[in-house]
């Protein structure tokens, strides 16, 4: 993936940049031949040395679930493990805040990791000779923290996560969803900048998974984290990140948006991933939403049959002086009426399909059924724009084109429309 | 015909070591090993005085309770049997006095074991060093190093302590080191993730997982210094091993079966109850502090059971 083309700013909690992490044999080279573009198998046939990650860089904005994706070996846990220095890179540029990381030494390194990052790991590596409370207090008692004032935060990271109940208890006695459920406060408990969650839900069941996916987002929307979160399981990706990488063989083959990388995979690879997604779950109202061609009251009839069948839609909706929608009249009502006789008051359904931008297509198709535009609204409910039904099922069917902007502004701006 | 090389030349490999020790070692550095023989004898003459000083009474009642708490029902009436036993067959002194070599034998074993079992854990550099060595320690036979020892230290109860630690220390530093490097990479990863120094991983998170792997080793010393004991009475070392070593040299078989009965009644006490100290710190599952806790106060209840079962 070429570098990050978006200009860094303030607004740029991580970036990395050409980070390499080579294990045995010669670095030199192997960087070398990793840049020239050889495959990761030939390299290590011949240097017996492996690129684990190779060249990547990338961002995550305040705030933003970065998730990278890829099957084990591709070296996410390595990635992950790059950004505070569990393991260390062997080349390349990591900036937190614009501090760049390998330049730390011990202390730095140490403060950077009790201060700014936590972690939460696949198997919970939660410590066996501590109760709950202990475990979460964990982080805070490296700093230094007195113990009263630990206790207290400990319990309201418990609390966060609904297990202040279970303080006392060694979390061997508890069922995995919950150990990862203390894992989780216990990077809460610091009150990190940056959370780096490596597979956290991959141990859990399928039900518990998209309970903790649910919890996590939930979390995410009072405390807006930056994340940096790897799985293996692409529905995970595209469920919980505002933007996903797909990583393969050290690289990052695509990095995009869920909608980005479902409408449009770079290779034959992403488009593996993607085929057997259900794309009603990944797609978004806001996605498909255009403006609305609409009438007020006062309109004549003819008026609304011309801007109806200008915009060429099946039905025409009525706003009042404000925007807020009123109703629908169908295109093929108008046409009962000859000009200027009649009201359109007397042809408009006050009974008209909408959704909110940020709707997942899956949730619409009972409105689709109706064959009318489905009115877009706002927060405030006035009318954004609308949805021909038919868009939604091309773009079920696998139509990019259908629903897909041709630039990453026009990605901006519908993310922008997403969350109003 | 000569068939072999030593027909020709021996190497007097015996001759240099005698050299090498006599002429170098002793002269030159046996103030610096009398030096380190005080911390030794302070501790061990402190202990010998303290555990003569007791009163008897004291100790039928002190060590079956300690039993009790940490070991449970069964081995605290073994406790009390063992004590009461020790005592009719006159054999008391020669008892404590063997306990407070074992003591001081063992405290020095975890002080100098430990922290080079926490080295080699964390250098894999270090540990490869002390590998020939330990193996050495644990297979060289103990009346090889006697007579150095004797020429370093001179004879008595102290040399014989030495020996004792020399023979003893292996597994302490083997099962340390083993401990801290089972424990789980992710959990060292998590505790570095949050911060944590070298010194805060140790403390909070390695020591306490590997405890249970240190016990075994403590255990493991414990009994191979009982296993010293007559030995060590070789080179002027009282107690227990005394009572067997005079018993030899007269033939007189009761003495020395005496001695045996009471080493091998201390081995069988010490061991359980350090085993029990081992597992508690397992078995609690709670923070180290909690089962010690237990250990205090309501530990006796839970491993009773368990071993009434």
């Amino acid at each position: 993936m070429a570098p990050d083309d978006r200009a860094p700013t303030d607004r740029h909690k991580v970036v990395v940049e050409h980070l390499f992490k080579v294990f045995g044999g010669d670095a030199e080279e192997t960087i070398r031949r990793a840049q020239a573009g050889e495959a990761k198998d030939r390299i290590y046939a011949e240097t017996h040395s492996v690129a684990a990650v190779a060249d990547i860089s990338f961002s995550v904005d305040l705030g933003e679930i970065f998730v990278v994706m890829g099957l084990s070996g591709s070296g996410k846990s390595t990635l992950i493990r790059c950004l505070n220095r569990l393991i260390e890179p062997t080349r390349g540029r990591i900036l937190l805040d614009g501090e760049d990381v390998l330049a730390m030494d011990a202390g730095a390194l140490r403060r950077l990791r009790a201060h700014k990052l936590s972690m939460v790991f696949q198997h919970f590596a939660l410590f066996p000779h501590k109760t709950v409370a202990e475990n979460v207090e964990f982080g805070l008692k490296v700093r230094g923290m007195g113990a009263a004032e630990r206790r207290d935060k400990a319990l309201r990271a418990l609390a966060q996560v609904g297990l202040e109940a279970y303080a006392d208890v060694p979390p061997d006695n508890l069922s995995g969803g919950m150990q990862q459920r203390v894992g989780l406060a216990r990077g809460l408990a610091v009150d990190p900048d940056i959370m780096l969650m490596d597979e956290p839900f991959s141990a859990l069941d399928p039900l518990i998974r998209r309970d903790m996916q649910d919890e996590l987002l939930a979390l995410q929307s009072q405390l807006h984290m930056t994340i940096l979160f790897i799985t293996h399981d692409l529905h995970e990706a595209l469920r919980i990140g505002d933007r996903i990488a797909i990583m393969k063989d050290g690289r990052f083959v695509q990095t995009g948006t869920p909608e980005e990388i479902v409408a449009r995979p770079a290779d034959d690879y992403v488009a593996a991933f993607t085929r057997d997604v259900d794309r009603g779950r990944v797609f978004r109202m806001g996605r498909l939403s255009r403006p609305a061609a609409t009438v007020t009251l006062g309109d004549a009839p003819g008026e609304a049959r011309r801007r109806c069948d200008d915009a060429a839609q099946a039905g025409i909706h009525v706003v009042d002086d404000d925007g807020f929608p009123l109703g629908i009249v169908p295109r093929a009502d108008l046409d009962v009426l000859e000009d200027g006789g009649g009201e359109l008051r007397a042809l408009m359904r006050r009974n008209y399909p909408a959704a909110r931008a940020d709707q997942e297509l899956i949730e619409l198709y009972g409105a689709c059924a109706r064959g009318l535009p489905i009115a877009v609204l706002d927060a405030a409910g006035r009318l954004q724009g609308c949805v021909d039904p038919l868009r939604i099922f091309a773009l079920l069917a696998g139509d990019a084109a259908a629903g897909m902007p041709a630039c990453r502004s026009e990605t901006a701006a519908c993310e922008a429309a997403k969350e109003p | 015909m000569a068939d072999r090389l030593s027909d020709f030349y021996t190497l007097p490999l015996d001759d240099w070591i005698e050299v090498v020790v006599k002429e170098w070692l002793v002269p030159n550095f046996r103030p610096a090993f009398q030096a380190l023989q005080w911390p030794i004898d302070q501790l061990l003459g402190w202990l010998e005085d303290g555990l003569l000083w007791l009163p008897y009474p004291v100790f039928v009642a002190m060590v079956p309770l300690i039993a009790w708490r940490v070991a449970g029902t069964r081995v605290a009436i073994f406790a009390l049997s063992a004590v009461l036993l020790l005592d009719l067959l006159g054999i008391w002194q020669e008892t404590m006095i063997t306990l407070s070599m074992i003591i001081t034998a063992v405290a020095f074993c975890v002080m100098v074991g430990v922290p080079l079992g926490i080295l080699a854990a964390r250098s894999d550099r270090f540990a490869g060093l002390i590998r020939p060595v330990l193996d050495i320690m644990q297979t060289i036979p103990p009346f090889v190093y006697l007579v150095p020892i004797v020429m370093l230290f001179g004879v008595g109860i102290v040399p014989g302590v030495i020996a004792t630690i020399i023979f003893a220390l292996p597994p302490m530093i083997r099962l340390t080191n083993l401990g801290i490097r089972q424990v789980q990479s992710e959990l060292v990863e998590a505790g570095l993730a949050f911060g944590a120094s070298r010194r805060q991983l140790l403390f909070e998170i390695q020591i306490p997982l590997a405890l249970r792997t240190i016990m075994a080793g403590l255990n493991q010393t414990l009994m191979l210094s009982l296993s010293m004991v007559v030995i060590a009475a070789l080179i002027g070392a009282g107690g227990l091993g005394l009572t067997v070593f005079t018993g030899l040299g007269r033939l007189d078989i009761g003495r020395a079966s005496l001695g045996g009965i009471g080493i091998v009644l201390l081995a069988i006490l010490l061991d359980r109850i350090t085993q029990a100290l081992g597992e508690g710190g397992q078995a609690g599952r709670g923070s180290t502090k909690r089962s010690f806790r237990q250990l205090l106060f309501k530990g006796g209840r839970q491993h009773g059971t368990e071993d009434d079962s």
